[in-house]
C-alpha cells in the first residue's frame, strides 16, 4: 500500500506488446492514462481496468493493473459488478463508440443513471476498427465503408447527448492530439464521485484517417473548437476572437467587440438546469465550435453507496444475520 | 358441533382449490396446508398460478388453483388428480373438472353459476343442470349468500364481505377432513390486526362455513387422515425457491462471503429475486440488471471482485446469458446459474414446468464449453443444491448450472429444519500475495487455477475472453496451448464424478428393470416406482442430481439391468445424453404437457412394456 507515493508512470506500463497499429490514437490515449495513474495516489493492485471487444478494448492488457477484457458491449455491467464486490476499487471502462453505443448501448445507459462510481473512457473514431472498416452508430451519414458501399444510410448519435440523456452525473470530452487536455480531463474524471463519462475524439488511421483533423488539427484547432474552463466566457478564436451568446432564440456565434449583444456564455459544468450541457452538447462542427472539456459535473449519490448503506441499515434493524432465525421464519411445527 | 358423523380413515387425500384469480384460493390453499403439517401429515402442494396478470374476472385464463396431497404416510407428489375440488365459479370448474377424479368429491358455489358468469366461461348451459358433473359427487352451496350472512353483523360493505367467501369454503373443507381452525383463526387475527373488522369478518366466515357443513349434514360421509410418522424434528413449509434462496444464503455464511444475486425479472425464478433482496442484513447484494446479460456479467464482475457469484433466470434468459457464461468458463470463475425451467421454447407457457433445457445448459454455447450441471430433485432439496452449487464452484473455479423448474419452485412440501451447527463449512480462500504467482497456475488434483483477487498487491494481472497461455494467462494463439487448454476446461469437469455422491437405486434392486429421472420429476418416478412394486411390477429407479458429470458409479449401475427407461418432461434430453455418454439401449418415457409426469400414465406406461 505505501509504493503507492512513488509510483511512475512507467510503473503501469504492463510486459506486454503494444499492439495498436502505427499511428493510432490510442498510444497516445494510453500514454495520457498511465500518466494519470501515477498521480492518483491509488496503489496497482486497487486498480481495475475493464473493457470490452474492439481495439480500444485492448488496453487493459497494456495496463500493470488488474485487468479484464470481457465480451462485446458489456464491459459497464463487469465494472458495476466489480464496483459492488469492492468499492474500494479504482474502476475504468475502456469502451469505443460500436462497444459502447452499439451492442453495448443498453448498458452504457444504465449504469450511467445509476450512478455507479467507475470512470467510463469512450474511444470515438467513428468506425469499427477491429472488424476492419464499417460504419459505426457515430459515423458520419454517407460515410462509404465495406458494408455501406453507396454510403452509411444511418443518422449518427452524439456520445455526450446520449450521455446526458442517460442523468450521467460527470460527461466531459477530450481529445487524442493532446495529452495534457487529456490527463487534466481524465484527473476530474478520476476525481469525480459517481459515473464519469469521457468521450475521447480518436483518430483510426486505417479505416477513418483524420476523420477529425476538420476540428482538432493544430492549425484549425483554436478557431474549431473551444476550451471549456469553469467561470471562462466561452470564448475561441486564434486572431479574431469569437463568442458564443445565448439569445432568445438559441445558440449564436458572434465576434467580440464592443456592440456585441448581452448574453454571451459562461461555463459552468455544475449548471444543474439540463438545457444549459445539452445545448453545449448540441454544438457541432462547421456550425459551431465543437466543445471539449467539462460539460456536466453534479453531486449525486453512487448506487454503491446507497447500497451498502441499505445493507447497514438492514443489520441495524433485523440485528444478526441467523441462520437458525431465517430458517425457522414462518409457521413452523414439531413432530415427534 | 351439534351431531357427530362417521368419519371414513383416509391413508392419504388430494384437494384442489379454484377459484378467480382474486378469490383467494392461493392464500387458502396455503391455510390448508399449514393446517394440515401441523397436524403431522404429510403434504406436497402445487399451485396453477393464471398466465395473465389480471385476465377479466370470470374467465378461465383468470383462473387459480391450489392443489394439495396430504397423507398418513410419507407422500412424493401433490398428486395427479384430486379427489376434491373446489369450485368457486363456472370458469374454475371447466379449467379443472377434468383432472377430478371419476366419483371425486365436486363442491361448488352454486351462487356463482349466474348466466353472466356461465357465458364467461363460454358454457352454453348451466354445466350442475345440464348432466355433465354426473359422474361426481356433486355438493351445491350458495358460499357468497352464505358468507353474507354470516358477516352480515361486521356491517362491512358488499364488495368487502364478498371477499370473505374462501374463508367460507375453507371452514366447510376443514369438516370435511377435521382439521382443527385455531391455526387460520390466529393467522387471520394477525395477518389482519390492523383492521378488526375485517378479521372478524373472516373469522365470522370460516367458523360458520364449517358449522353450516356440520349441522346441514351436507356430507355423508366425511374424513379423516392421520398424522403420518415422519422424522422427529422441527418442520416448516418450504417452496423450491425459498429453499434456493436459503440456501445461498446459508452458503454464504458457509463459505463467509459476500453473495451477489444479479438477475432480470422473469417467470418463475423471480421469487428467488424477492427473497434474497429481503436479506440485505445477511450481507446479500441483489442486482436488478437491466437485461438478462448484464444481469450474468455483473455477476462474473462480482466473482472477480471476490463474491459468491449468482445469477438467476428461466430458459429464455439463458439463452441470453450464454456467451458470458462461456467468459466464466474461459477465465475460469466460479459463477452459479439458475435456471428455474419453463414450458418452452420461445417465450412457451411462463407459469408451466417443463425440464426441457438440460441440453442447453450442456452444449448451449460456442466452442467446447463444459459446465458443471446440477438438478434437485424436490422442493427442499432445493437447499442442499444450492449449497453444492457453491461448493463446487468455488474448488474448482467454473460456473455451475441449478436446473430447477416451475414445480419445484412453486411446489411445497415439509421441510426438516436443520441445524445451522451441523452444515459443512466451505472453504474458500484467495491466492495470497507471492512473487511466483502465475494466473493460470492449478491445483494438481482440482485442475482449478487460484482466485486472486483485485486488491491483493503483487497479483495484478489481466483476464479475459481470449486464449490464454497455460500457467503465465498470457494471450496465446499457439495450437500446442490452445488443445491443452481446451483439456484441462474439460478435465477439470470430469474430474468432478469423484467429488460427488454416488448414483443411487431405490426400489426393487433385483428387477431387470431400471427408470432413470433426473430433477424434479423424482417424486413422481418415485411413487410409480413404489406402487409398481406394490403391485408385482418389479422395477428398480435411480435419479440424478448431478448431471454434468454424471456420478462415477453410473455405468456400473446400469449395466445391471436388462432395460433402462428414461423418463423426463420434454423429448429426450437425458435419454440422449446416456446414449451419447453409456453406448446403452434406452426405452424412453416423455411427457411434455405443462405439468409435472403423472404417476397414472407412467404407471400405466410400465406395465404395458414387453
Ligand atoms: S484499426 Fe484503427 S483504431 Fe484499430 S488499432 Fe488500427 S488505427 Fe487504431
Amino acid at each position: 500500500m505505501t509504493e503507492s507515493a512513488t509510483l511512475q508512470k512507467k510503473d503501469f506500463q504492463s510486459d506486454q506488446i503494444v499492439r495498436w497499429c502505427p499511428g493510432c490514437g490510442d498510444y497516445a490515449i494510453l500514454s495520457a492514462v498511465q500518466g494519470v495513474m501515477a498521480e492518483l495516489g491509488v496503489p496497482r493492485e486497487n486498480i481495475v481496468f475493464i473493457s470490452g471487444i474492439g481495439c480500444s478494448s485492448r488496453f487493459p492488457y497494456y495496463m500493470n493493473t488488474y485487468g479484464f477484457h470481457t465480451i462485446h458491449g458489456r464491459a459497464p455491467a463487469l465494472a458495476t459488478g466489480v464496483k459492488l464486490a469492492n468499492p474500494n476499487l479504482s474502476v475504468w471502462v475502456i469502451t469505443g463508440d460500436g462497444d459502447g453505443l452499439s451492442i453495448g448501448g443498453n448498458h452504457l445507459l444504465h449504469v450511467l443513471r445509476r450512478n455507479i462510481d467507475v470512470n467510463i473512457l469512450l474511444f470515438n473514431n467513428k468506425v469499427y476498427g477491429l472488424t476492419k472498416g464499417q460504419y459505426s452508430p457515430t459515423s458520419d451519414q454517407g460515410m462509404k465503408t465495406k458494408s455501406s458501399p453507396d454510403g452509411a444510410i444511418e443518422y449518427p448519435i452524439n456520445p455526450i447527448r446520449v450521455a446526458l440523456a442517460a442523468e450521467a452525473s460527470f460527461v466531459a470530452r477530450t481529445y487524442d492530439a493532446n495529452i495534457k487536455h487529456m490527463a487534466e480531463v481524465f484527473m476530474e474524471a478520476a476525481q469525480h464521485k459517481g459515473t464519469s463519462f469521457v468521450e475521447i475524439l480518436q483518430n483510426c488511421v486505417i479505416f477513418n484517417k483524420d476523420v477529425f483533423d476538420d476540428v482538432y488539427d493544430r492549425k484549425v484547432r483554436d478557431d474549431h473548437m473551444i476550451h471549456l474552463a469553469d467561470g471562462e466566457p466561452l470564448i475561441f478564436g486564434s486572431e479574431e476572437k469569437k463568442g458564443v451568446f445565448f439569445t432568445g432564440s438559441g445558440l449564436t456565434v458572434q465576434k467580440i467587440s464592443d456592440s456585441s449583444p448581452e448574453g454571451l456564455m459562461v461555463h459552468n459544468s455544475k449548471e444543474h438546469a439540463p438545457f444549459y450541457p445539452n445545448m453545449l452538447a448540441s454544438m457541432e462542427y462547421p456550425a459551431y465550435p465543437v466543445p471539449v472539456g467539462v460539460f456536466k459535473r453534479i453531486a449525486r449519490p453512487t448506487y454503491e453507496t446507497m447500497l451498502h448503506d441499505q445493507i447497514k441499515v438492514a443489520k441495524q434493524r433485523k440485528g444478526d444475520a441467523s441462520l437458525k432465525k431465517l430458517f425457522h421464519a414462518g409457521e413452523t411445527w414439531d413432530i415427534g | 358441533m351439534s351431531k357427530t358423523v362417521e368419519r371414513t380413515l383416509l391413508e392419504n387425500a388430494i384437494v384442489r382449490f379454484s377459484g378467480d384469480s382474486g378469490d383467494g384460493m392461493q392464500l387458502t390453499g396455503t391455510q390448508f396446508t399449514t393446517t394440515s403439517a401441523n397436524l403431522g401429515n404429510d403434504i406436497a402442494t402445487f399451485p396453477d398460478f393464471p398466465a395473465e396478470i389480471r385476465a377479466p374476472a370470470g374467465t378461465v385464463p383468470g383462473v387459480s388453483g391450489f392443489q394439495i396431497h396430504f397423507s398418513s404416510r410419507d407422500i412424493h407428489t401433490p398428486g395427479d388428480r384430486p379427489s376434491v375440488l373446489i369450485a368457486m365459479n363456472p370458469a374454475a370448474l371447466k379449467a379443472n373438472i377434468d383432472d377430478l377424479e371419476n366419483g371425486g368429491l365436486l363442491i361448488v358455489n352454486s351462487d356463482a353459476f349466474s348466466k353472466a358468469n356461465l357465458k364467461k366461461a363460454d358454457y352454453e348451459t348451466n354445466p350442475l343442470e345440464d348432466g355433465s358433473v354426473e359422474r361426481y359427487r356433486v355438493i351445491k352451496i350458495p358460499i357468497t349468500e352464505l358468507t353474507h350472512r354470516a358477516v352480515e353483523e361486521t356491517g362491512l360493505a358488499k364488495k368487502e364481505a364478498d371477499r370473505c367467501k374462501n374463508f367460507y369454503a375453507l371452514g366447510i373443507v376443514y369438516y370435511l377432513f377435521d382439521r382443527n381452525m385455531n391455526l387460520t383463526l390466529d393467522w387471520i387475527n394477525r395477518k389482519f390486526a390492523k383492521r378488526p373488522e375485517i378479521a372478524a369478518a373472516n373469522r365470522l366466515a370460516l367458523i360458520a362455513g364449517n358449522s353450516y357443513a356440520d349441522t346441514t349434514e351436507i356430507f355423508t360421509t366425511a374424513y379423516s387422515v392421520p398424522p403420518a410418522s415422519l422424522t422427529k424434528g422441527k418442520y416448516r413449509s418450504i417452496t423450491g425457491n425459498q429453499a434456493t434462496a436459503i440456501g445461498f444464503a446459508a452458503a454464504a455464511k458457509l463459505a463467509k462471503r459476500t453473495l451477489f444475486y444479479g438477475s432480470y425479472p422473469i417467470t418463475p425464478a423471480s421469487d428467488v429475486l424477492h427473497e434474497l433482496a429481503a436479506l440485505r442484513h445477511f450481507d446479500i447484494q441483489t442486482f436488478q440488471a437491466e437485461d438478462e446479460i448484464a444481469a450474468v456479467c455483473a455477476a462474473i464482475g462480482a466473482a472477480f471482485a471476490g463474491s459468491l457469484a449468482l445469477t438467476g433466470t428461466s430458459g429464455p434468459g439463458v439463452c441470453l446469458k450464454s456467451e458470458a457464461i462461456n467468459l466464466a468458463i474461459m477465465t475460469e470463475l466460479p459463477l452459479v446459474i439458475l435456471n428455474v425451467q419453463r414450458a418452452g421454447p420461445s417465450t412457451g407457457m411462463p407459469t408451466k414446468t417443463e425440464q426441457s433445457d438440460l441440453l442447453q445448459a450442456m452444449f448451449g454455447r460456442n466452442g467446447d464449453s463444459p459446465v458443471v450441471i446440477l438438478a434437485p430433485a424436490t422442493p427442499a432439496e432445493c437447499f442442499t443444491y444450492a449449497i453444492e452449487s457453491i461448493r463446487i464452484a468455488t474448488k474448482y473455479m467454473v460456473p455451475v448450472f441449478i436446473l430447477s423448474d416451475g414445480y419445484l419452485a412453486n411446489g411445497a412440501e415439509p421441510w426438516r429444519i436443520p441445524d445451522e451447527n451441523d452444515l459443512p463449512h466451505i472453504p474458500v480462500s484467495n491466492v495470497a500475495a507471492h512473487s511466483e504467482f502465475l494466473p493460470f497456475e492449478r491445483n494438481p488434483e482440482t485442475l482449478a487455477r487460484g482466485w486472486a483477487v483485485p486488491g491483493t498487491a503483487g497479483l495484478e494481472h489481466r483476464i479475459g475472453g481470449l486464449e490464454k497461455s497455460d500457467g503465465k494467462g498470457n494471450i496465446s494463439y499457439d495450437p500446442d496451448n490452445h488443445e491443452r487448454m481446451t483439456h484441462y476446461r474439460k478435465e477439470k469437469v470430469a474430474r468432478i464424478a469423484h467429488d460427488v455422491p454416488p448414483l443411487e437405486v431405490y426400489g426393487d434392486e433385483t428387477a431387470d428393470t431400471l427408470i432413470l429421472g433426473w430433477g424434479g420429476t423424482y417424486g413422481s418416478i418415485f411413487t410409480a416406482v413404489e406402487w409398481l412394486n406394490q403391485h408385482g411390477v418389479k422395477l428398480a429407479g435411480a435419479h440424478f442430481r448431478y448431471l454434468n458429470p454424471f456420478p462415477a458409479n453410473t455405468q456400473d449401475i446400469m449395466r445391471q439391468y436388462k432395460r433402462v427407461i428414461v423418463a423426463e418432461i420434454n423429448t429426450g434430453q437425458l435419454d440422449w445424453l446416456i446414449k451419447g455418454q453409456f453406448n446403452i439401449p434406452t426405452t424412453p418415457y416423455q411427457q411434455v404437457r405443462g405439468k409435472p409426469l403423472l404417476v397414472s400414465d407412467l404407471c400405466e406406461f410400465i406395465q404395458g412394456l414387453k
